[in-house]
């Protein structure tokens, strides 16, 4: 082991750190953000709404991520129309395409994890609601949704933590996300074990502050643990 | 003559040829190529490696005696590997520099290449420092021409750094590069395919000594071996036969 690697190449990695944490960051809201609505869908009996989720959330469930970046980066860029295009200076840019295949890829999942909340959502809340003449938009504001939340919250917690483990793949387009750069450095000093060994550590460090965050935010909107609905 | 003195003449013939034929048939060897740097190593549509490098390796394991295996590893994890032992030589175009001598020994030259730029026909594109000013340039991780990159126009120019070569392509084609550095030989065969219509060497090449070699764990007897091998294909033609068949001039 050569330490004085790692002290050196330290700001470095930690320049890597900034993009993985933004990636994470503004693909986990934009995921979030999509996820709702499909989420919602998905848990509709009607079929007609059911269906266009359920093939959006069946095609990114259901391939890697790997190859859903290589189809928006190098895959999108191969068509005319799409280099000529207004969103080409966006689509041009490794950091949109990775922020775009990473949002679409965490929506996926994270509408799943909010269906299943709702479908678990004890039936008795939800007529007790429509008894008191509460329309659809209302119940979902007022009981649906935020019940879903909460129970949401473990399984959405494992979502990020995977999501920042998986911004790993941004390397792969050109972008220097922590990856990146520890590989970037290792080519330079072939020093493997030191380099990736820190930035081991640092994504774990990572992953512990995700892992924090939401058992803080747990504690507050289940305050009576012992009331986990089954 | 005695027994005594008949059966030492024996055992000393038997531990010689014991040792002989240790040398030859058991000597099997792993050598590792990347498989993305066509001609010199590519996946052909069987899966198989082949290309320049490729020919050379088994002419030199040929002259060697030795069976040889040649195995593909992706560019970055290719000294790594070596150092582990997952292999015992690279025979991957690979430039013999200052800082891989620093992990591991190489063998002669095998071959000498250059760095050039490529960009799209007909487009600006001048290759001094001061008009590359700003442009986005494209080569390939942990490579002469990445690290050239790096070294030398790192704040002038947007550097992007791939996995492979044929990923820059891509990108070149896309019209996310304004141009790509990479050594002047394999770009020669890219720019005959194709793929490649629209695209053309930009400037002359440069760093004209880049000398490539065979990449061996550091104090492994094998260099000697490979280098005496290297020496005998040269001599004797195979050289110029496996160099006729990529290019049509000696890149030696």
């Amino acid at each position: 082991m050569d330490y004085s690697v790692i002290a050196q190449y330290f700001p470095k990695l930690l320049e890597g750190v900034g993009t993985t944490v933004e990636l994470v960051l503004v693909s986990g809201l934009i995921g979030t953000l999509l996820a709702i609505p499909l989420g919602i869908a998905r848990h509709e009996k009607n079929i007609w709404i059911r269906a266009l989720p359920y093939a959006y959330i069946f095609f990114f469930r259901g391939t890697p991520l790997l190859v859903q970046i290589f189809l928006v980066y190098y895959g999108m860029a191969q068509f005319e129309a799409v280099r000529e295009s207004a969103l080409w200076p966006y689509l041009r840019e490794p950091y949109w395409c990775a922020i775009i295949a990473f949002s679409l890829n965490t929506a996926a999942y994270s509408a799943e994890i909010l269906r299943g909340a709702l479908d678990s959502i004890p039936k008795g809340e939800v007529e007790a609601a429509q008894v008191l003449g509460m329309r659809k938009p209302l119940i979902y504001r007022r009981i649906k949704l935020p019940r879903a939340f909460a129970v949401m919250l473990p399984a959405y917690g494992n979502e990020i933590i995977l999501m920042l483990k998986g911004s790993a793949l941004a390397s792969t387009i050109t972008l220097l996300d922590l990856t990146g750069m520890a590989r970037t450095i290792i080519a330079r000093t072939y020093t493997p074990i030191e380099i990736f060994l820190s930035a081991g550590v640092i994504y774990l460090l990572l992953s512990v502050v995700i892992i924090w965050v939401f058992r803080i935010v747990e504690k507050r909107l289940n305050p009576q643990q012992s009331v986990k609905i089954a | 003559m005695t027994f005594k003195k008949a059966f030492a003449a024996a055992m000393v013939v038997a531990t010689a040829s014991v040792g002989a034929s240790f040398a030859q048939a058991g000597d099997k060897l792993r050598i590792a190529t990347e498989g993305a740097w066509a001609p010199f190593n590519f996946i052909d549509a069987s899966g198989k490696p082949r290309g320049f490098d490729v020919d050379i390796a088994n002419a030199l394991c040929e002259k060697m005696q030795a069976e040889c295996t040649i195995v593909t590893q992706d560019w970055d994890g290719l000294i790594p590997g070596l150092k582990v032992k997952k292999f015992d030589a690279i025979v991957a175009s690979m430039s013999i520099t200052e800082d891989r001598l620093k992990q591991v020994d190489f063998t002669d030259p095998y071959y000498t290449g250059g760095l050039r730029y490529v960009a799209a026909k007909g487009s600006k594109f001048d290759t001094s420092r001061a008009a590359l000013k700003g442009k986005v340039i494209g080569a390939q991780r942990a490579t002469v021409a990445g690290q050239y990159l790096e070294d030398n126009l790192d704040g002038v120019v947007d550097i992007k750094l791939y996995d492979n070569n044929d990923a820059v392509y891509l990108d070149l084609k896309a019209g996310r590069l304004d141009g790509a550095l990479s050594d002047e030989l394999p770009t020669y065969e890219w720019l005959k395919s194709d793929t490649a219509k629209g695209f053309e060497y930009k400037g002359p090449a440069f760093a004209k000594d880049d000398k490539i070699g065979i990449a061996v764990r550091k104090g492994d007897e094998l260099r000697q071996r490979m280098n005496k091998a290297l020496q005998e294909i040269l001599a004797d033609g195979t050289y110029d036969v496996i160099n006729a068949q990529y290019f049509p001039f000696s890149i030696y």
